[in-house]
């Protein structure tokens, strides 16, 4: 797999999935390239740098292990201006006008005019290096997109049909066949992010219907990466008793008077809520795990990381992408 | 450091005051935003208001829940809402009281319907036919940027002015940051009635030229990349479009401003949603400070999906220590009746015992509130005028009017 498209739910940390992801990949030597489309600044943020310019850096090392060695991570920030300007001066020799152009607004005007330009601008800076050699091997072992939330992902990557309203012969159209067949090749898998609950499991479910309706014959779905999961800490038994809203308090209480707890009856009735509480969630991400399992797509579960996202959070994440072979 | 308290926000205050006409639900994905705003519905409409909630995009069973099957753009009752009974409360006159006996409404935007809408109304039905015709047309309005906003603000003027209900709830579109609400109808109006356009709608007068001369570009370079990035045909469809437009109604940009005025008229409050993460609420303070720039009347933040525990005055740090007491105790004898331990493929420290169990799920859930606290006070201490409301965490999905109406009542009231 060359290019890894990252969608999911607002919320539920595409962005730092595709970080992790990222690592993961580079790990073993590789060098691997994280691109935005979405002028956030997201990656940015996530490893804890400055904002990205449009061009191509390095932001983080995988880190080596025992059995592997290091790699690198490159990012970029692509957004559809810098993407357009430097598509007139590859196909047009028009870099000088370019700059005429902006000041213009003109780039704006053709971008907001028709959207799908937009995209294939975006998709193509990926699918561009994707496609890259140098001395005869690839620039980047693989390319992750951090690419728009699963509710536009689809017009996002059908990128033909979206410019068929645009000029119908000529480089902008070869363009965008170029960039679909990257896309829909079986190189690149749409991978989906999602926590379990109801919406953005829907979503994801309604997104990987979707691709196989896309481009040519398809868009391949890649993994589903469960994000932010908690360890199970009860046992089935006392899962299923909980959620049924028993819980024996008396018993409770003697435990608690046994750790040296001070007022453990009126604890345990509090505990007791909380416990009930717990049990419901978990019963309720349960189900939406089992529906989950639908689509026969390889599901990834990644740790909940109490206390914020930093560089360290993310090596765990990607450590257990790794783990369980995303990468 | 002293712990920074922000004052408590009142939603049934705000909703029982009865000049309060319009509340606007911002924020960015994912926070819950449209289940606030359907629970601030419900509760307004239970408290004695006649509401109408207009809703994008709503989970499905969320929908259904308010008798919303279909997206079919217009107001439909919402069975099931309770009559107010009548209250007693101080300062309440008799009059007041009779009035009571709300109702709820709610609708989803299907916004390439309401620009159709738009349209029909606007233009003759020949002209009309051509519009909705037009490839321009078709891709402005089932997809450009900014038309979702666009057309839930159109939609709330619209149902302003029809005052058929004395309280309108909006829940708006899921944007990627919670200002593109703000901006994006300006920025569609601006761009339909853009220079740019319109030096490519009217037949190039000299005026466009002279202008694009100072800038050292031929008029015809311009029209000759946007012709090669685009295709002649692109040019050709926004140019009809944009004419066709432009006699209906002066303007799209005047549209825009109307609507914009409408949140910044009297009767209208801001409530912004988050949820106790630092992306959402760095988004909710972008939001506040934009709306206090704006002039525009800000109720206050709504905290959704808040851990609280109700045995707060046990501390993570002595439940974990309770738990481990237990454990090295070796009261992990199995229960009575249980199989033998040995050999069950358990590991070591799955806790067989309820009660270590209880004690790590506490100290877990502690050690999130503190979190979640933490970031809730970074956002008072740079916000402290902002008064705040905290929603706790549901166990379970809100999918039905009882779920929506424990949200409700679950609002703190100050």
């Amino acid at each position: 797999m060359r290019l890894h498209v990252v969608t999911g739910k607002g919320g539920t940390g595409k962005t730092t999935v595709a970080a992790a992801l990222a690592l993961a990949l580079a790990s073993g030597g590789k060098r691997v390239l994280l691109i935005e489309v979405e002028g956030r600044q997201g990656i940015a943020q996530v490893f804890d740098c400055p904002p990205l310019p449009y061009e191509e850096r390095k932001v983080a090392v995988a880190p080596a292990t025992a059995t592997r060695p290091g790699g690198e991570v490159y990012a970029l920030a692509a957004d559809p201006e810098h993407a357009l300007l430097e598509y007139l001066e590859m196909f047009y020799n028009l870099r000088h006008a370019g700059t005429a152009l902006t000041k213009l607004g003109v780039v704006d005007f053709a971008t907001t005019i028709a959207p799908g330009l937009r995209d294939v601008l975006l998709t193509g800076k990926a699918a561009e290096a994707t496609r890259r050699r140098e001395g005869g091997r690839h620039v980047y072992d693989a390319v992750v997109m951090d690419a728009p939330p699963t509710g536009r992902i689809g017009r996002f990557l059908n990128v033909t049909a979206e410019v068929s309203g645009l000029a119908r012969v000529g480089p902008t159209r070869s363009h965008a066949d170029t960039v679909q067949k990257v896309i829909s090749s079986p190189e690149t898998a749409v991978h989906f992010v999602t926590v379990l609950e109801e919406m953005p499991v829907q979503e994801t479910l309604d997104g990987i219907a979707e691709l196989a309706g896309l481009g040519d014959g398809g868009l391949q779905p890649g993994g589903i990466m469960i994000n932010m999961v908690h360890p199970l800490v009860l046992s089935p038994g006392q899962l299923r008793t909980a959620a049924s809203g028993s819980v024996d308090e008396g018993e409770l209480a003697l435990e608690l008077k046994a750790a040296g707890l001070e007022d453990s009856r009126e604890l345990a009735a509090a505990l007791a809520a909380e416990l009930v509480d717990h049990a419901r969630t978990v019963t309720g991400e349960r189900a939406q795990r089992r529906r989950l399992a639908a689509p026969g797509q390889p599901r990834y579960d990644l740790p909940m990381i109490t206390g914020g996202i930093d560089l360290a959070g993310l090596y765990r994440i990607a450590a257990a992408l790794r783990d369980q072979g995303a990468a | 450091m002293p712990r920074a308290i922000p004052p408590p926000l009142d939603v049934d205050r705000l909703i029982d005051d009865r000049r309060t006409r319009i509340i606007v639900c911002c924020g960015s994905g994912g926070v819950g935003k449209t289940t606030a705003a359907a629970a601030i519905g419900l509760r307004a409409a239970e408290r004695g208001r006649h509401v109408v909630v207009i809703t994008v995009d709503p989970a499905r069973r969320l929908a259904q829940s308010m008798g919303l099957s279909s997206l079919d753009n217009t107001p439909r009752p919402v069975p099931g809402v309770a009559r107010a009974g009548p209250r007693r409360e101080p300062g309440r006159s008799g009059q007041d009281e009779a009035a009571e006996g709300g109702s709820l409404h709610a609708m989803m935007l299907d916004m390439k319907r309401t620009f159709d809408e738009i349209v029909e109304a606007h233009a003759d039905p020949d002209r009309a036919a051509q519009i909705l015709a037009n490839p321009f047309y078709q891709s402005l309005s089932a997809g450009f940027a900014g038309t979702q906003e666009y057309m839930a603000m159109e939609k709330l003027g619209q149902l302003r002015r029809a005052d058929e209900w004395d309280l309108i709830v909006v829940d708006t579109p899921p944007s990627r940051s919670a200002l593109d609400f703000l901006d994006a109808p300006q920025r569609l109006g601006r761009f339909l009635d853009g220079r740019l356009l319109r030096l490519l709608t009217v037949p190039a007068k000299l005026g466009g030229r002279a202008y694009l001369r100072v800038l050292n570009v031929g008029f015809g370079m311009v029209t000759n990349v946007l012709t090669k990035i685009l295709g002649a045909q692109v040019l050709r469809d926004a140019q009809t479009f944009v004419t066709a437009l432009d006699t209906m109604f002066g303007g799209f940009r005047e549209r825009a401003d109307y609507t914009y005025q409408l949140l910044r008229a009297p009767g209208t409050s801001f409530l912004v949603i988050a949820a106790p993460e630092p992306d959402a609420l760095r988004e909710a303070s972008y939001f506040v400070e934009r709306l206090a720039l704006e002039g525009m009347p800000l109720a206050g933040l709504i905290i959704n999906r808040v851990h609280q525990s109700p045995a707060a005055r046990l501390s993570a740090a002595r439940s974990l220590a309770a738990a481990e007491t237990l454990q090295a105790d070796g009261r992990l004898a199995d229960p009575p009746g249980s199989e033998p331990r040995a050999g069950s493929g358990q590991s070591d420290d799955e806790p067989r015992s309820l009660a270590i169990a209880v004690l790590r799920l506490h100290a877990e859930r502690m050690q999130l509130a503190a979190k979640e606290r933490h970031v809730a006070e970074n956002f008072t201490a740079a916000h402290p005028l902002v008064p705040v409301a905290e929603v706790p965490a549901q166990a379970e999905d809100v999918h039905d009017l009882a779920g929506l109406r424990a949200i409700g009542e679950s609002f703190p009231t100050g």
